[in-house]
C-alpha cells in the first residue's frame, strides 16, 4: 500500500534520510527502533507531507503524494498521524475534538459524527469523559483522545511519533492498549517507538534505522532475538538492560 | 556537499519553482489592480478638483510646513516625557493591584479604583480637568506650565490603559514559573522582577507599543488648553487661509513617527516568536 524509493531528507548539510527504500502491506504494523536522531520522526512526517522531501518517491497505492503538484489535503484525509504531545485542541471539549474532523472535512452530518465519537471514546474507555476540555485530562487520557480523533477520520494508514514518550510509566500501558485494539482490527499502522516489549508484541515488522537508512528489518522474533547488526545489538542491549 | 540528485526530483524543484513565481507573479498583479481602483476612484469622483485644491496644495502645504514642523517638536517632547511616565506609573498600579499582599490593601483599592475611572473617562476630559482644573486649585507645588499639566493629563489616562496590560501581562506567566522562582530561593519580590516581569512585558510589547502610538496621536488633544502643537499649528493656519492643506500636513507628521513604531512592533513580535522557536 505504502511504499517508499529512494527517500532523502537534509537539513543544511546534515542527511537525516539516506536513499530510505520501505514497503508496507495493508493492514501491516510496522515497528520504527532506532536512537534518537535516526530520523524515525523525520520518516513519519515525510510520509504526512509536514516535511518537503529532498529526493526520491513516496507512493501510497500508485499515487506520488510527494508530488509538489498534489493536493495535500486530499492526501492528509487518507493518513492520519499522532504526536509525542497529543497536540489536543484545548478550547475544544473531547468530543467536539473526535467529531471536528468528521464534520468539516469528510461532510459527516453532527449526530452521525457524535455517535461514532462516542462509540470510539467507549473503545478507550473515555465515555465519560466526552464533555470534559483537554487540561481536564491525563496525559494518557489525552493520547487516547489523539488516537481517537485520528481514527475517527477512518485514515488509510496510521502515523503514530513516540506516542507514549511523553507519558508516565503509569499510564504508558493504557495508550498502548488502544493501539494493540487498532491493529488488531486491522488498521495499517506505522509507529515510531522505544517501546520494546510492546514492539515485540504488536508489531508485524520491527525496522531498525541508524544514521536514516535501514540496518536492519524483519519479524520481531528475528530482529529483537537474534540481532545480526551491530547498531542493533548496542541499541537492544541499552533498551534491554 | 553534492548529491546525486535523480531526474524526477530535478523536475519538482522546478515545478516549486514555477510555483513560487506565480505566487509572487499573482500577489503583484493583485496589488496593483486594488490600489490602481482605489486611487482612480478617488481622482473620477466629479468634485475631486475642488478637493485637490482644498485639501492637497502643494502651495498651502509649503507654506504650512515650517510652522507645522515647529510645533511637532512639542509633540514629540510631550510624547518622550510622557511615554516614560506612563510606564513608571504603569508598573506601579499593575504590581500593586497582583502583589498579594493585606498591608496594600487600600492601595490596591486606590489603583483599580483609577484603572477603572480613568478608562473610562474620555481622554480629552481628563485634560480639560487637570489643564484648567490644577492651576485653580492654588496649591504650591503643583506646575502651572501648560506642558507639565498637559502631560499629567496624558500620564493619567494613559497610565490607566498601560497598567491593566502590563496586569494582563503578569498574570498570564504560568503559575509554575512563579513556583520555579520561589523554589531556587528567590523572594516574591525578586522573582516578580527577575523571572515574571520580564516574560510578562515581551508577551504584551504588541498591545503596550499600540498604546503608545495611540499616545503620539493624543499628544494634539493638548491643543484644548492651549498649548500649540502640531494640529493647534495647522488650525491657525487653516484659519487664515480657509485652505485644509495644513491639516493633512499635520497628519504626515503624526504618521511619520507612528509607521516606524508600527514596524518596529512587527519586527519584535517576529523576533520574539523567533528565538522561542530556536530557528
Amino acid at each position: 500500500m505504502l511504499t517508499i524509493s529512494g527517500l532523502t531528507k537534509v537539513y543544511g548539510d546534515h542527511v537525516v534520510l539516506d536513499a530510505l527504500d520501505l514497503h508496507v502491506a495493508a493492514g501491516e504494523v510496522v515497528c520504527l527502533l532506532g536512537a534518537s536522531g535516526s530520523g524515525k520522526s523525520t520518516l513519519l512526517r515525510c510520509l504526512d507531507l509536514l516535511e518537503p522531501t529532498d529526493d526520491g518517491d513516496i507512493r501510497l497505492d500508485d499515487v506520488e503524494i510527494n508530488d509538489p503538484a498534489i493536493d495535500v489535503d486530499a492526501v492528509r484525509r487518507q493518513i492520519g498521524i499522532v504526536f509525542q504531545a497529543y497536540n489536543l485542541f484545548p478550547h475544544l471539549s473531547v468530543l467536539d475534538n473526535v467529531t471536528l474532523g468528521p464534520r468539516k472535512v469528510l461532510g459527516v452530518s453532527r449526530g452521525q459524527a457524535r455517535r461514532q465519537a462516542l462509540e470510539l471514546l467507549a473503545r478507550v474507555g473515555l465515555e465519560s469523559k466526552a464533555s470534559a476540555y483537554p487540561d481536564a485530562l491525563s496525559g494518557g487520557q489525552q493520547q487516547r483522545v489523539a488516537l481517537i480523533r485520528a481514527v475517527a477520520m477512518t485514515p488509510r494508514l496510521l502515523l503514530l511519533d513516540e506516542v507514549t514518550s511523553a507519558l508516565d510509566p503509569m499510564l504508558v500501558g493504557e495508550v498502548l492498549d488502544v493501539v494493540r485494539d487498532l491493529a488488531a482490527g486491522g488498521q495499517t499502522i506505522v509507529m515510531a517507538t522505544h517501546e520494546i516489549g510492546f514492539a515485540r508484541d504488536v508489531a508485524d515488522r520491527i525496522v531498525f534505522l541508524d544514521g536514516g537508512r535501514i540496518v536492519e528489518q524483519g519479524p520481531p522474533s528475528q530482529v529483537l532475538t537474534h540481532p545480526q547488526d551491530e547498531r542493533t545489538r548496542t541499541f537492544l542491549a541499552r533498551h534491554l538492560a | 556537499m553534492t548529491r546525486e540528485v535523480s531526474a524526477r526530483q530535478l523536475e519538482r524543484e522546478a515545478y516549486r519553482r514555477r510555483q513560487t513565481r506565480r505566487r509572487i507573479a499573482v500577489g503583484l498583479a493583485s496589488t496593483i489592480v486594488v490600489l490602481g481602483a482605489l486611487v482612480a476612484g478617488v481622482v473620477t469622483a466629479p468634485g475631486w478638483d475642488r478637493v485637490r485644491e482644498t485639501f492637497f496644495s502643494w502651495h498651502h502645504a509649503k507654506a504650512a510646513f515650517p510652522d507645522i514642523a515647529d510645533a511637532f517638536w512639542l509633540n514629540i517632547r510631550l510624547f518622550l516625557v510622557v511615554e516614560v511616565l506612563v510606564l513608571a506609573v504603569a508598573l506601579l498600579v499593575a504590581v500593586v493591584r497582583v502583589v498579594p499582599s493585606p498591608a496594600l490593601l487600600p492601595f490596591k483599592i486606590l489603583a483599580t479604583v483609577y484603572t477603572d475611572v480613568f478608562r473610562g473617562v474620555p481622554t480629552l476630559l481628563v485634560v480639560l480637568l487637570v489643564g484648567f482644573g490644577f492651576p485653580a486649585l492654588n496649591l504650591g507645588g503643583i506646575p502651572t506650565s501648560l506642558f507639565w499639566l498637559g502631560a499629567i493629563a496624558l500620564t493619567l489616562s494613559y497610565g490607566a490603559y498601560v497598567a491593566e496590560v502590563l496586569r494582563a501581562g503578569i498574570v498570564s506567566v504560568h503559575p509554575t514559573q512563579w513556583a520555579s522562582g520561589r523554589a531556587l530561593g528567590l523572594g516574591y519580590g525578586q522573582t516578580l522582577r527577575h523571572i515574571v516581569l520580564p516574560q510578562a512585558i515581551r508577551r504584551v510589547a504588541p498591545p503596550l507599543i499600540n498604546d503608545f502610538v495611540s499616545l503620539q496621536k493624543d499628544t494634539a488633544l493638548l491643543s484644548a488648553i492651549g498649548l500649540v502643537e502640531a494640529l493647534r499649528a495647522a488650525s491657525v493656519y487653516q484659519a487664515n487661509t480657509f485652505n485644509f492643506t495644513s491639516i493633512g500636513v499635520a497628519g504626515l507628521f503624526f504618521i511619520a513617527v507612528t509607521i516606524p513604531l508600527a514596524r518596529f512592533t512587527d519586527w519584535l513580535g517576529i523576533r520574539a516568536l523567533r528565538r522561542q522557536s530556536g530557528a
